[in-house]
Parts: structure tokens; C-alpha cells; sequence
């Protein structure tokens, strides 16, 4: 579903990323660890190109998005992100935070949008919050709404980029039960995160990335109990 | 003293009760033997009342608001289109909108109504109103854009971001998410430039438009009181703002409902 071709990513003379090679399939659940300053947040967003790669190609659904033709508006549309700070519109209200898009695209109608944007909130267990605006929410709450935002537009994969480090402690587990039951539904994930506990539940592939390289990969039983790169042991040592 | 004696009974031009209440104390003012409300009152006649003299704020008025309006709205789109030019990343659309602004903020407003009014239409028979509205849009849309831009940069990045990844054009995000956030925040600072806008419009005076500054001067120079017809002039200036300000602060509180409430 996305393939990511020797991507390179300098700002200025830094090197973020040097030479990063991934495949995703469509259904998998991948979820991203690694020290802050790895670059594993920029991996996240050059797969939408909210980072402009510096050097390398990225295909997904077996169109070059990297290439200067492609129209990455559309390609967006098939692709949801979900942000630390979570990036809801204030000056809108939830549904229509919702909506928005959908709407401006023309995929639904606003009576269609509407009717999806309530068949969500009340998934994540927030119906009654249609009319509110986002700062009358909690930060587990505005999270989920920007879950259900990006899932509005129907994307084939979701990006996730730490949606639970900018949560009060007893907020994380909303999100991440959210995120969960997304993974059961067989969305494709990409999920930056530093809850390890999820990584293990839900991910289908652990990448550990260090010094912009993706420097172990394997499933969450070989990357948690058997790592075999030393930063890697150092890492977890660290946060478990 | 001597010009309140130069309106004499030829001088009353219409038999209103205004009139009649003039010339019951007419003698009395042409021996200056007039109390405290009698001498309000003959300034009022003189300034106000007399000859319908009252026509020449409201058409003054009438000019300042319709140069003002116009020129809030040539400021306002010229300001948002140069605002973008300056954040649009493109070089050389940087770099006039920059000169503009430049100008614009570096020289008299005063220079710049003289200047197109006699240099750029010195040899084209323009309304002067037309003149006025270009001058002062001109000048408005600089500080506009100023206050747009400021507006604009505040809005966090993250909101672009968001836009962006719900596969939003670039132009759509600005439309839909960012400008209306950057306008709540602009709004006070526009609502000064408005009100400061619709003041200096009196600076038209010196291209001989005869708005609610120069109706005020011309009345003075009719009947040689200087108090009454400025003071007249500045009520109606102070009615003008005071209304555009309420109106603005109703639309502020509009845009804040998604604020903490």
C-alpha cells in the first residue's frame, strides 16, 4: 500500500533521515518507537508530505506521490492524520470540524456528512458533544474527535503522529481504546507512539528508528523480548 | 462681536419659527446684551439653522461616509490581496508588496492625496470622490495588510497542517481555517484602522472635497464662529465611529464563540 524508496530528508545540513526503506500492506499495523530525534516523526509526515522529502521516492497505492505531478490533495484524502496537539478548528464546532472536508470535497453532502460524522462520534462515545466547541473539551476528547475527523473522509490508512503524548495520564487510555478498535476494524496503521504497551497489543510490525535510520524491525514479541540491536536494548531498558 | 451683527433682518431667508425666535432677541445681541442661552442659541441659529446651513454638515457627512466606505472596502480587499503577496513565499510578489507597503508607511498620507489628485489626475477630469476613495484606499490597504498579516502568522501552524492533511488545497485552508482565525484576531486592530480611516478622510479637504471637515471650515468662514461648526462637525464624527465601533465589537464577540466560555 505504501512503499517508501531510500528517503532522505536534510533541514539545511542536518540529516533527519538517511536512506529509510519500508513497505506497508494494506491492513497492517505498524507502529514506529525510537528516542526523540530519531526522526521518526518526520518518517510519519514525509509519508503524507508534510514533510518534503529531500531525496528518495514514496509510492502509495502504486502512485509516485514524491513525483511533482500528483496531485497530493487527492492523495490526502485517502490518507487521515491524527496530530499530537491535536490541530482541531476553534473557531468550529466539533460537527463541523467533522464535516468540513468532506463537505468541501463534495464526497457527501452536508445531510450525508452529518449523518457519518454523528454514526462516528458515537463509536468513540461522544454524541452529545456535536455542538460544542473544541476548547470546552478535554484533551482525550478533542483527541478522539480529530480521530473521527480524519475518519470522516474515509482514508485507506491512518497516520498517527504521538496522539497520546500531549494527554493528562488518565486520558490516554480513551485514545488509545479508540485506536484499538480502529485496528480490529482492519484499518491500515502507521502509528508514531511511545506507549509501548500499544505497540505490543496492536502492532503487526515494530520499527525502532535512531539517528534517522530504521535500525531494528520485527514483530512486538521479537523487538520487545528479544532485541538485537544494542540502542535498541538501551531504549527499552529505558521506557519499560 | 462684529460678525454676529452681520446677519441682519435681509439675512432671514425663510419665516420658520427659528427665524422669529432670532429676531425676538436680535436687537438685543446687536447691543451684546445677550444672557447665556440666548448666545447658545445665536450660535446654533448662525451655524446650524439659519438658511438650512444644517444641509452642509449632513452632505459633508454624507461625503465622508461614502468616501470611507469605499474606501474601507478597496483597503480591506487590496489589503488582504497584499498581505498574501507578502506571505506567498514568491519572490518578486514579495518584494512589490513590500515596496508598497513601504512607501505607503514612509511617507504623509497628505503627500499621497496631493500627489495622485495632482500628478496622477492632475490632466483627467476625475471626480473628486473617486480621487479620494483611490488616495485613501491606497493608503488604507497598506496598515490593513499589516494587520492581516500579523492576524495570519499568529494562527498556529498545526492548523495548516491539519487542514492540508484532510486534503484541503492550500487556498481552501487559508479560506476556510486559517483567515478566519487570523481575522478574529485582527479584528480590534481593524476596527482602529476603520475609525482612523473614516478620521483622515478629512485630509481631503486639501483637494477641495467638501466633506464633513470642510463643510464645518466653510460654515466658520460664512459667519466667522470657529466653535460651533467644528464642535458640530466632531459630534458627527464621534456619532459615525461610535456606531462603527459597536457594530465591530458585536461582530468581535460573534467570532469568539468558540472561545472559553
Amino acid at each position: 500500500m505504501i512503499t517508501v524508496k531510500d528517503l532522505h530528508k536534510h533541514f539545511g545540513n542536518l540529516e533527519v533521515l538517511s536512506g529509510i526503506n519500508q513497505h506497508i500492506t494494506p491492513g497492517e499495523k505498524v507502529v514506529i518507537i525510537g528516542p526523540s530525534g530519531s526522526g521518526k516523526s518526520t518518517f510519519l509526515r514525509c509519508l503524507n508530505l508534510l514533510e518534503q522529502p529531500t531525496g528518495g521516492q514514496i509510492f502509495f497505492e502504486g502512485v509516485e506521490i514524491t513525483s511533482p505531478k500528483t496531485d497530493i490533495d487527492a492523495i490526502r484524502c485517502r490518507m487521515g492524520m491524527v496530530f499530537q496537539q491535536f490541530n482541531l478548528f476553534p473557531h468550529l464546532t466539533v460537527m463541523d470540524n467533522i464535516t468540513l472536508a468532506p463537505i468541501t470535497h463534495k464526497i457527501y453532502t452536508r445531510e450525508q456528512a452529518q449523518n457519518r460524522a454523528m454514526e462516528l462520534l458515537t463509536r468513540v462515545g461522544l454524541p452529545e458533544k456535536a455542538n460544542a466547541f473544541p476548547k470546552q473539551l478535554s484533551g482525550g476528547q478533542q483527541q478522539r474527535i480529530a480521530i473521527v475527523r480524519a475518519l470522516a473522509m474515509n482514508p485507506d490508512v491512518m497516520l498517527f503522529d504521538e496522539p497520546t503524548s500531549a494527554l493528562d495520564p488518565e486520558m490516554v487510555g480513551e485514545v488509545l481504546d479508540v485506536m484499538k478498535q480502529l485496528a480490529v476494524d482492519g484499518m491500515t496503521m502507521v502509528v508514531v507512539t511511545h506507549e509501548m504497551g500499544f505497540a505490543r497489543e496492536v502492532g503487526d510490525r515494530v520499527l525502532f528508528m535512531d539517528g534517522g535510520n530504521v535500525l531494528e524491525e520485527g514483530t512486538p514479541k521479537q523487538i520487545f523480548e528479544n532485541p538485537q540491536n544494542q540502542r535498541t536494548q538501551d531504549f527499552l531498558r529505558k521506557v519499560l | 462681536m462684529l460678525s454676529t451683527l452681520m446677519i441682519g433682518a435681509a439675512e432671514v431667508a425663510n419665516n420658520t419659527i427659528f427665524d422669529t425666535w432670532w429676531l425676538a432677541i436680535k436687537d438685543q445681541a446687536v447691543a451684546g446684551q445677550l444672557d447665556f442661552w440666548q448666545t447658545i442659541y445665536k450660535e446654533i441659529y448662525q451655524n446650524v439653522l439659519y438658511n438650512n446651513r444644517w444641509m452642509n454638515y449632513l452632505r459633508g457627512l454624507g461625503i465622508t461616509l461614502e468616501v470611507s466606505f469605499f474606501a474601507a472596502l478597496v483597503g480591506l480587499l487590496l489589503g488582504m490581496l497584499v498581505a498574501m503577496m507578502r506571505l506567498s513565499r514568491v519572490r518578486p510578489l514579495e518584494k512589490i508588496a513590500g515596496v508598497y507597503v513601504g512607501i505607503i508607511r514612509g511617507t504623509p498620507m497628505l503627500l499621497q492625496v496631493l500627489f495622485i489628485n495632482f500628478a496622477l489626475f492632475g490632466s483627467i477630469a476625475v471626480d473628486r470622490v473617486i480621487v479620494g476613495v483611490i488616495a485613501c484606499g491606497l493608503n488604507s490597504g497598506a496598515y490593513v495588510s499589516e494587520i492581516l498579516r500579523g492576524g495570519i502568522l499568529s494562527v498556529d501552524k498545526g492548523q495548516t497542517e491539519a487542514g492540508r492533511s484532510l486534503g484541503l488545497s492550500n487556498w481552501q485552508t487559508m479560506r476556510l481555517i486559517v483567515f478566519p482565525q487570523a481575522l478574529k484576531t485582527a479584528l480590534p486592530a481593524l476596527c482602529n484602522e476603520f475609525i482612523t480611516l473614516i478620521k483622515e478622510t478629512s485630509i481631503l479637504a486639501y483637494i477641495a472635497l467638501t466633506e464633513l471637515t470642510k463643510a464645518g471650515d466653510y460654515i466658520r468662514s460664512k459667519t466667522y464662529s470657529a466653535f460651533t461648526p467644528y464642535v458640530v462637525s466632531g459630534i458627527l464624527y464621534l456619532i459615525v465611529t461610535g456606531v462603527l465601533t459597536k457594530l465591530l465589537s458585536k461582530l468581535e464577540r460573534r467570532l469568539r464563540q468558540g472561545d472559553n466560555r
